[in-house]
């Protein structure tokens, strides 16, 4: 069985943001796989091992990514591909025309991807590269079974648990709980600096500028207005909850 | 200059969700004298369509058929399709929702278009809307536009604010024939195993009660939920909870898991770490209870209680009893 997985490198969650000249600042900053193409990365290594076959990893991102990339090799995964010409580069429509130009060169049963990435949080990714591709998919799943072509995927809807079926090929994307990634070990560090890691570009994909021009734009990118710690309250604790629930029906109007 | 507007109303368990009318008031001033229709999709769903009118809807798409009794990608992308050959709108909201959320990417790259997801809120009109969302979960934000053809945006719950009074609109009903086909159906819900047991949705809650490590055990969460029964809350937790095994991920608030804007988060033994902040601190009002009087939640909240949860949160339920009577 041969599994893509898309994944994007991602500012750790543990950074804050420092916005310098209408730009968010990346010295410093400590990078790691989107976690939640990291459930993918290890959701489809698993099933490599289970089955056989081979695991792609795939990311369209600058230079650093391939960091990220080697890591995913560390973990597992068999060969890395990179797309870091910033030709490729642009908002979701762009990346998703990207991945289904990628995909299309290397032959596949199943692709993994997270369910969105927690720096730009939109989660359109995966799902637009499902239809370009003109294949089913399957969204934030907390459970996947593979049995010959049948795929049965537990998605998350927003706490109910929905079971869904489809055939191969397919896409699923990857949530919370899917499994516990795991840690690359010594031995998988050494090996991933063999393993096949390729890159492209926009003529290597056969794309032109145009068929890939961005949709959107941002014209702005902003911090939210500091939160000031409020009110430590103080007294005997049956005076204190008092004067919270008081506050927060009168003052607040949040409760009643 | 008029742009024809097409929203997908949110529907959970046979009701529309409150932010199915956010986006019809959203419509109504971004339209600026074109259509605003709303498509209802589903199984059993025509009860829904009296009041999108006075919601603000001058047209009401009904597609009513069994293959849509669950949400599937393929068979809702037919039917909406079905609504926007009629309807031919310049902007398409759908929630941000687990509806929302995977249909509208299929619908923009069905469309050939760009979308923005996850808005709080917009402004300008015309060829010069712009929306702006949250990055890194909330740590940031943006304003983006959509450069050239049509705009599609997901919208978050309990941002957008709802219209004060009706539109007093037609809401014509048509209803649209929609035949699935084998590949329409290409992916099949099997079985929902319905979780959310209180039924109080996190991402439209209007109060969420939440816990961390400091909630100590799955037992843990009992007076939590106790408190939220009584308030009409929702129950959430801090990673630090979901991975100690506390509770279900679903429940996770944080950079991973869902981003919350509640109008009140009660934060019960939740140290404050980034990631948790950063998916909770646009809620209006934070409450803060935690021994550790150094905790960062602290810093961020509006009101805050050092002491135990247990002894703390069971006394906060009396009290509020109390208050709501």
């Amino acid at each position: 069985m041969n599994i893509l997985v898309c994944l994007k490198q991602t500012f750790d969650t543990e950074e804050r943001i420092v916005i310098e000249n209408g730009k968010i600042k990346e010295d410093g900053v400590k990078f790691v796989i989107n976690p939640y193409d990291e459930y993918a990365v290890e959701e489809a290594i698993r099933l490599r091992d289970e089955l056989g076959g081979q695991v792609t990893v795939i990311s369209v991102g600058p230079e650093r990514a391939e960091e990220a990339l080697r890591t995913a090799l560390a973990m597992g995964a068999d060969e890395a591909i990179l797309a870091d010409d910033p030709a490729l580069f642009g908002d979701e429509f762009t990346a998703a025309k990207v991945l289904a130009a990628i995909v299309k060169q290397h032959p596949f049963d199943l692709i993994i991807a997270g369910n969105q990435a927690v720096d730009d949080g939109s989660g359109q990714v995966a799902v637009r590269l499902a239809e370009e591709l003109g294949i089913p998919h399957i969204s934030t799943l907390t459970k996947l079974e593979v049995n010959g072509d049948k795929v049965t995927g537990h998605r998350d809807a927003e706490g109910d648990e929905e079971i869904v079926e489809a055939t191969l090929p397919v896409l699923v994307t990857a949530q919370q709980g899917l499994n516990e990634p795991r840690y690359p070990s010594l031995i998988g560090i050494r090996k991933a600096s063999k393993k096949p890691l390729s890159k492209v570009t926009l003529s290597d994909l056969g794309l032109s500028a145009e068929d890939i021009q961005p949709k959107t734009t941002i014209t702005e990118t902003f911090l939210p207005a500091p939160k000031t710690a409020g009110k430590i309250l103080s007294g005997d604790l049956a005076d204190q909850v008092k004067e919270l629930v008081s506050a927060l029906k009168t003052t607040e109007k949040v409760i009643g | 200059m008029a742009k024809n507007v097409l929203i997908l109303a949110d529907i959970r368990r046979q009701k529309l969700r409150n932010v199915t009318f956010e986006m019809l008031a959203a419509a109504n001033t971004v339209a600026e004298g074109g259509t605003v229709s709303v498509a209802v999709l589903g199984s059993g769903v025509e009860s829904l369509v009296g009041g999108l009118g006075d919601a603000g809807a001058d047209t009401v798409y009904l597609v009513d058929a069994p293959e849509l009794a669950n949400y599937t990608p393929n068979a809702y992308k037919k039917a909406f399709m079905e609504a926007v050959r009629d309807a031919n709108p310049d902007i398409i909201f759908m929630a941000h929702s687990a509806v929302g959320k995977d249909l509208a990417p299929v619908i923009a790259t069905r469309l050939g278009a760009g979308q923005v997801s996850d808005i709080v809120a917009l402004e300008g009109s015309g060829d010069n809307l712009t929306f702006t969302r949250p990055i890194y979960a909330g740590k940031a934000f943006t304003k983006v536009q959509v450069t050239e053809g049509k705009v599609i945006a997901t919208v978050r719950p309990n941002n957008l604010p709802p219209a004060e009074g009706s539109f007093g609109k037609a809401g014509t009903v048509k209803n649209l024939a929609v035949s699935f086909e084998a590949q329409d159906l290409s992916t099949m819900v099997k079985e929902i195993i319905q979780k959310a047991s209180t039924g109080v949705d996190l991402s439209e809650a209007k109060i969420i009660v939440s816990g961390g490590r400091g909630v100590k055990s799955a037992d843990g969460f009992k007076p939590l939920q106790e408190l939220a029964d009584v308030l009409g809350a929702a129950v959430g937790a801090s990673r630090g909870a979901c991975d100690a095994g506390y509770c279900d991920y679903a429940l996770q608030i944080g950079q991973t898991g869902k981003v919350v804007t509640p109008d009140l988060y009660i934060a019960c033994g939740i140290s404050g770490a980034i990631q948790h902040l950063a998916g909770m601190s646009n809620s209006k009002v934070i409450v803060a209870i935690n021994k550790d009087p150094e905790a960062p939640i602290f810093q961020i909240a509006d009101y805050g209680i050092v002491g135990d949860l247990f002894e703390v949160v069971p006394m906060l339920t009396v009290e509020v009893k109390k208050a709501l009577a």
